[in-house]
C-alpha cells in the first residue's frame, strides 16, 4: 500500500428513513476543521433511496463533494450491500481519512469495511487531532472510560468511529454548496432480509438535552413519577440505571451506562443511584451533573458539579417546584 | 447445529487499578476472567445447543493464563476449547485479532454460527465479531438481543438498532453479536467446575494456523493500528460542590447555579 496516494477526508453519512443522522454533521464539522490545516477536501458517502433535498444538508454542513448511491435496496440498512459499495468507493477514490459515526449502524458497518479493505479502524473515538506529520491522532476512551487512548494508524484510509454529541457541526449555512456525484451501485443479493421493524415509543435517551436517571434508591415504580415531574420541569426525559430495567421498571432505552446508552446531555441528575462503573461509563461526558443520594459516600458525588446530601423523596419535589418557578 | 464463540480473558473490571501518573494499567491488580459479555455469547450458544443438538467450541486468544478463562467456558457448557497462544501473537489489534480467530474457525473446518459478545469491557470496540464475518465472508448481524427462531436452515433475531428494533433473517453460516439483555447467564454447577478442571485445552500456536494465516499479519507486526500513549484522565474540572443541611436551601443554591450554567430558566 502506498500511503501518498491518499488524499481527502471522507464522512459516511447515515441515514434511516430518509433522515441524514446529524452525527455526520457533526463529522463534517470536525472533518472541516481537519482539512483546513491540511488543505485537503472533505467529502461524503451516502447511500439510500430517493433522499432528495436531504443531500443538499450535507454540503449545509460543509462537505464539498458528495458522493450518492440511489437504490430501493438501500433505503434501509443493507449491511452487505452499504459495505460492498462503500470498499468499491474507497479503493477508487482512496481517501486518507474515513469517518463514521458510532451508531450501532457505524459500528457494525466500520469494521467490515476495515477488513474488506486492509486497513485499521479505532472505536467509538471521542478526539480526533491532526499529528506531527499529518496523521490523524484518534483518541478513545477504553477500560470503562477509565483510560483515554491514543491510537494512529499506519494504513489508508485511518478510519474511525466516532461517538455522537461529541464534535462541533458547523452552523448550518443553505448558500453553501457543492458537487454531487451521482454512483452507480452495485446491487449484491440481499441475504440479510429485514422482517420486522419496531421503535420503542420514540425515546431516544441519546438525544436529550436534559435527564433525569434514578437508581436503586428509587423504592418503587411508580416512585419515577416525582423524577418525571422533576424532568418535565427541566424539559428533559427520564433515564435509569441497569437493576432498574432488570426489575421492568423502565424499558432498555432508558438505561443509561456501559451496556446500555452513552449520553452526553446538557445537564445529569443523577438521582438515588450510586455511580457504579459502568454507569459512570456511559455518563460521564455530561456538561453539567447535579448528584441527589442519601449517602455521602457514594462515587457518583466526586463525578458530579452539585451534589446534595439527602433524602430523594424530599429534595426531588424541591428541585421540580425551583425549576418550574424559574423557567 | 455446530457454534462457535470466541472468548477473551478481561481483567475484573470492578478491581482493576490505574497508574494515573504512569499512564498504565496495572493488570497485576485484578484476576483475570471471561468478558462478561461473553458469557451472553455463550449462554446463547448452549441454549441452542439445548435445543438443537449439536455442539459448542470457544477460542480465545490470549498469553498462558488465558487457559484459566477458556477452562471456565467448559464448565459453561462448552464441549471443546482452544487457546490461540504464542509470542507470534501479542499485541494485537482487533484487525490482526479477528484475522487469527478467523484462521482458527477455518481450521475448525465444521461450524453453522459463531455467536460474539457485543463487545468487551476492556476494550470496548466491538470489531473483532464483524471483523471476523468479514474474513469468512459470511453475513453478520450485530446488537442482538434476542433469537426468534433457530433451525439448520437460518435464524431470525432481533437487531437493535438504538431506539428501533429489526427483525433479520440470516442464511447459514453467520455470525451474530449479541448484546446483555439477550439472557442472564447460569452459573455453572460445581460438578461442571470439577469435570471443566480436568478437560484438555487445546493449545494452538502461528505454526498450527500456517495454512489459514499469513504470518506476517498476525500480533502487534500485522496491526494496523498503534498506540501512542495511554492518559489516565484524573476527574478534576468538576466543581464538586455538594450541600448538605435543609433540602430547601440546597435545592435553592442549585437551582441558582444552573440558572447561572445556563440550563435552567431565563439564562436558556
Amino acid at each position: 500500500m502506498n500511503n501518498e496516494e491518499y488524499k481527502g477526508l471522507m464522512v459516511f453519512a447515515e441515514q434511516r428513513e430518509g433522515k441524514i443522522h446529524p452525527v455526520a454533521y457533526e463529522l463534517l464539522g470536525k472533518g472541516t476543521e481537519i482539512a483546513q490545516k491540511l488543505n485537503i477536501e472533505v467529502s461524503a458517502v451516502v447511500l439510500g433511496s430517493d433522499l432528495g433535498d436531504e443531500i443538499n444538508e450535507l454540503f449545509y454542513y460543509g462537505a464539498e463533494k458528495v458522493y450518492s448511491y440511489n437504490h430501493p435496496v438501500l433505503a434501509d440498512f443493507d449491511l452487505l450491500n452499504y459495505k460492498h459499495n462503500v470498499a468499491r468507493l474507497i479503493n477508487e477514490v482512496k481517501p486518507e481519512t474515513l469517518l463514521i459515526g458510532a451508531t450501532h449502524l457505524g459500528r457494525s458497518l466500520a469494521p467490515r469495511i476495515a477488513a474488506a479493505v486492509n486497513t485499521g479502524l479505532t472505536a467509538d473515538c471521542t478526539a480526533l487531532e491532526v499529528g506531527d506529520e499529518g496523521n490523524l491522532v484518534q483518541i478513545r476512551p477504553a477500560f470503562s472510560g477509565n483510560i483515554l487512548a491514543h491510537i494512529r494508524t499506519t494504513t489508508r484510509p485511518q478510519m474511525a468511529t466516532v461517538r455522537y454529541k461529541v464534535m462541533q457541526k458547523l452552523p448550518r449555512d443553505p448558500s453553501r454548496k457543492g458537487e454531487i456525484i451521482e454512483k452507480e451501485p452495485e446491487i449484491i443479493e440481499s441475504v440479510l432480509k429485514i422482517v420486522s421493524k419496531e421503535s420503542s415509543g420514540g425515546v431516544n435517551i441519546a438525544e436529550a438535552d436534559v435527564i433525569v436517571c434514578g437508581g436503586r434508591g428509587v423504592k418503587s415504580s411508580t416512585d419515577f413519577e416525582l423524577l418525571q415531574d422533576l424532568a418535565d420541569a427541566f424539559g428533559g426525559i427520564v433515564g435509569c440505571t441497569r437493576p432498574i430495567v432488570d426489575d421492568g421498571w423502565m424499558g432498555k432505552e432508558h438505561q443509561v451506562g456501559f451496556s446500555g446508552n452513552t449520553v452526553k446531555p446538557k445537564l445529569y441528575i443523577a438521582v438515588g443511584l450510586s455511580g457504579s462503573p459502568q454507569h459512570l461509563a456511559g455518563m460521564r461526558d455530561s456538561d453539567v451533573i447535579v448528584a441527589i443520594n442519601a449517602d455521602p459516600s457514594a462515587p457518583i458525588f466526586k463525578l458530579a458539579d452539585y451534589g446534595v446530601v439527602g433524602d430523594l423523596y424530599e429534595v426531588v419535589p424541591k428541585l421540580a417546584a425551583e425549576a418550574r418557578q424559574r423557567s | 447445529m455446530d457454534i462457535i464463540v470466541p472468548v477473551k480473558q478481561v481483567p475484573d473490571m470492578e478491581r482493576v487499578k490505574f497508574d494515573t501518573e504512569a499512564g498504565r494499567i496495572d493488570r497485576s491488580s485484578a484476576s483475570g476472567e471471561i468478558n462478561p459479555f461473553d458469557l451472553n455469547a455463550l449462554e446463547t450458544a448452549v441454549q441452542l445447543k439445548e435445543k438443537l443438538g449439536g455442539t459448542v467450541t470457544t477460542i480465545s486468544m490470549g498469553p498462558p493464563q488465558a487457559e484459566t478463562s477458556v477452562r471456565d467456558s467448559l464448565a459453561r457448557g462448552a464441549d471443546r476449547g482452544i487457546l490461540l497462544v504464542g509470542k507470534e501473537f501479542a499485541g494485537a489489534d482487533t484487525w490482526a485479532t479477528s484475522y487469527a480467530l478467523a484462521a482458527a474457525i477455518q481450521k475448525l473446518g465444521k461450524w453453522n454460527i459463531i455467536i460474539c459478545g457485543e463487545k468487551t469491557v476492556d476494550g470496548d470496540t466491538g470489531q473483532v465479531g464483524p471483523e471476523i464475518a468479514e474474513w469468512l465472508d459470511i453475513p453478520h448481524v450485530a446488537y442482538v438481543s434476542e433469537i426468534r427462531d433457530a433451525s439448520e436452515s437460518g435464524i431470525t433475531v432481533v437487531c437493535e438498532m438504538e431506539a428501533d428494533h429489526y427483525g433479520i433473517e440470516s442464511p447459514l453460516p453467520t455470525l451474530i453479536t449479541v448484546t446483555k439483555d439477550i439472557n442472564v447467564p447460569r452459573l455453572p454447577s460445581f460438578a461442571d467446575k470439577m469435570k471443566a478442571r480436568k478437560a484438555e485445552i487445546e493449545q494452538w500456536g502461528a505454526s498450527d494456523l500456517s495454512e489459514f494465516a499469513d504470518p506476517t499479519n498476525l500480533g502487534l507486526k500485522g496491526s494496523p493500528t498503534r498506540l501512542n500513549k495511554v492518559v489516565i484522565p484524573s476527574e478534576e474540572g468538576r466543581k464538586g460542590e455538594v450541600f448538605r443541611g435543609s433540602p430547601e436551601d440546597a435545592t435553592k443554591k442549585i437551582a441558582d447555579a444552573l440558572q447561572a450554567l445556563g440550563v435552567l430558566g431565563s439564562a436558556k
